[in-house]
């Protein structure tokens, strides 16, 4: 199946009940596949009137207690920026997929690209922390998706599925395991006495246990700056009291959010960073470069937000030079440049987007760049 | 606490008290603002009509009417601007238990959230939509909005607003909403008798609240509180079932205030029951 098929059938795996869909160039096949497989199992699937109302109709849905999903790329993912903010704010689980395309703008709509990574890290306003995991194959964004949500039921937050018009368009064998094989994490629901519940005082991982409309605790969600109770706090103190409980629930679980693959990294003197497609360009490169005698490594980032800056400042240590592939013009990039700090070289191996890399060009690049 | 100061504190107990964040009080309309009545209309309605209020939600967008999901004693939502009515219509369809009351500004539902609006009504979801029309954007001090009547002084249209208002419901009627009421603060107890009409139709009804603003618009329109009542006493016709091509506000004509339409139809819900759901359909006659 494609990657926007085994995308829907992850969802359906986690246990998402509601999908608020609107159609886009290249992931329209997910909801698509949701719209028919939803009502079979008694979800529900709409098709929102655009993107804006799509990101709200899942905050909403997962108010309600259901688990939430939309499917979008670039031009709808700049419509769903308000919405996720308050998804952030209001501590709402859900998960997004961005089938990426090259833009800017409507730019080209049926060729793939990475090119909103930065726009997934920073698109809506203000601070904050987010889950961003990227897919290299059918198979995996079928995992990922069940990941995902399990990341959004777990932290409250929402999570972003960023793939490419390549991984959702291709297809692949993808295997899909009994569900008892399936593992599903669950919001911590609150329990108690209704009238002492402060629906958003920290609980375990500092995630505040989550009451559902219809529950009874009588909750009240804001999107302004609020208490634990979730009253509206306009202070000075208050923002820094949310802001430091809503950073931190993701900051302070790095370990259990980051998520990453080495490949042939122990004896490398040359690191490609990479993620989701462009991880299979390379893991060719490797191989190739392996076979001319230069030792190169891979490290794949399967999360990419939260960044794995622990992971980076480790290898930097160790070798000679690092290369960023992915099909963009720099965007992760500043952030291994970042890491890395000057301690070795860093080249980009980047591409304005509608095609993928190609794993010579990786190889040109570590032999011209790095003098091997 | 003597029976005497239980006695007087019962008496200072507003009726709705069970209703409200008490906690919250004073909220922050300003004095001479109608969305109070209309909230305290809204609250009534609620309570009267018998709906589990254990299951029923209100969900606002942002302005000053958005707040009054910040002071219901329900699980209420205050959501972002113009999207009320798309987060509560993800709440509705995940669970269908639940009352959906959306409580928000002129501003926040037919500006910017129009086109959450139409969709809705066209769908006939099952929300009970309260829009409190002043006439303004009043958070933000007073700026020219899609309901501004014509000529009228706003901030940003100093020497009048060369734009028409929309008339509400004709709209909600045009895209199909299934209950459509008009009436101003002046009309509370026809107000709260509207919302206990809305809250029983089984699909989109739209309650247009005229209110007024003193502090923003009244202040720019030689309109002082009472002036402003005044007129919606003086000036407004009752007309039940009226054509709602005659419903533009218009206070030289005067405005007709009543319950517009009542057409209950399938919900949004209902028919992707009916039609989607593959095991409530008959099996397929055999070819032989």
């Amino acid at each position: 199946m494609t990657g926007d098929v085994a995308c829907a059938e992850g969802a359906l795996a986690a246990g998402c009940l509601f999908f608020g869909g609107y159609p886009i160039t290249p992931a329209t096949e997910v909801a698509e596949r949701m719209s028919h497989r939803l009502p079979e199992i008694g979800g529900t699937y709409i098709q929102m009137e655009d993107e804006i109302a799509a990101m709200a109709s899942i905050v909403g849905a997962s108010c309600a207690g259901a688990k939430s999903m939309t499917s979008t790329s670039g031009p709808g993912f700049s419509l769903m920026m308000e919405n996720l903010g308050l998804a952030v704010i209001t501590e709402t689980p859900c998960v997004v997929v961005n089938v990426q395309r090259a833009g800017p703008s409507t730019g080209l709509p049926t060729q793939g690209a990475q090119g909103d990574m930065m726009q997934a890290r920073w698109g809506s306003h203000g601070d904050y922390e987010i889950i961003a995991m990227a897919p290299a194959s059918a198979q995996e964004i079928f995992y990922q998706t069940i990941d995902a949500f399990n990341l959004a039921e777990k932290y409250r937050t929402p999570v972003l599925i960023m793939t490419d018009e390549v991984i959702g368009h291709m297809s692949e064998r993808v295997v899909i395991p009994d569900a008892k094989e399936i593992k599903t994490i669950e919001r911590v629901k609150a329990k108690g006495r209704k009238d002492r519940y402060r629906p958003y005082a920290a609980g375990a991982l500092g995630v505040p246990p989550m009451a559902n409309a219809g529950d009874g605790y009588k909750v009240h969600v804001t999107g302004l700056t609020h208490d634990e109770m979730g009253y509206p706090a306009m202070t000075v103190e208050a923002q820094a009291v949310m802001m430091e409980r809503l950073m931190g629930k993701i900051q302070n679980n790095r370990d259990d959010i980051i998520r990453y693959e080495e490949f042939m990294t122990e004896d490398a003197d040359y690191i490609i960073v990479t993620y989701g497609v462009s991880a299979r360009t390379g893991r060719a490169a490797v191989e190739e470069a392996r076979a001319q005698g230069i030792k190169v490594g891979m490290l794949r980032l399967i999360t990419v937000w939260p960044f794995a800056e622990e992971k980076i400042r480790d290898l930097a240590s160790k070798v000679k030079g690092m290369v960023t592939v992915e099909i963009n013009l720099g965007q992760v990039h500043l952030e291994v440049e970042r890491c890395v700090a000057g301690r070795v070289p860093v080249k980009l191996v980047g591409h304005p987007g509608g095609t993928l890399i190609s794993p010579d060009t990786v190889i040109h690049t570590i032999k011209q760049e790095f003098g091997v | 606490m003597t029976t005497a100061q239980e006695a007087q504190r019962e008496a200072v107990k507003h009726p709705l008290d069970d209703l409200l964040r008490t906690e919250r009080i004073p909220h922050i309309w300003c004095p001479g603002c109608g969305i109070g009545t209309a909230f305290s209309s809204c609250l009534m309605g609620m309570k009267e009509s018998g709906i589990d209020l254990d299951n029923t939600v209100m969900v606002s967008g942002i302005g000053c009417s958005g707040r009054g999901a910040g002071y219901v004693k329900l699980d209420s939502y205050h959501t972002t601007h113009g999207r009320a009515i798309p987060f509560a219509t993800g709440m509705k369809l995940a669970n269908t238990d639940l009352n959906v009351v959306v409580f928000s500004g002129d501003g926040d539902l037919f500006a910017i959230g129009g086109n959450h609006f139409i969709h809705a009504a066209r769908r006939n979801v099952d929300l009970t939509v309260v829009c409190v029309n002043n006439f303004n954007y009043g958070m933000t001090g007073g700026q020219v909005a899609a309901t501004t009547p014509h000529l009228a002084k706003t901030t940003t249209t100093p020497l009048g607003n060369p734009d028409s208002p929309f008339n509400l419901p004709l709209l909600a009627y045009a895209c199909g909403a299934s209950y459509v009421a008009r009436w101003t603060t002046l009309h509370a107890r026809d107000l709260t008798s509207a919302i206990i009409e809305a809250l029983a139709n089984p699909g989109f009804s739209f309650v247009e609240v005229l209110a007024p603003c003193p502090i923003n618009y009244g202040r720019r329109n030689k309109e002082k509180p009472l002036d402003t009542l005044r007129l919606f006493q003086e000036k407004s016709i009752i007309k039940n079932n009226a054509h709602p091509t005659e419903l533009d506000v218009d206070w030289e004509r005067g405005v007709v205030l009543g319950t517009f339409v009542n057409n209950p139809r399938p919900c949004s819900t209902d028919m992707y029951d009916k039609v989607c759901r593959l095991e409530e359909k008959p099996p397929k006659k055999s070819a032989a």
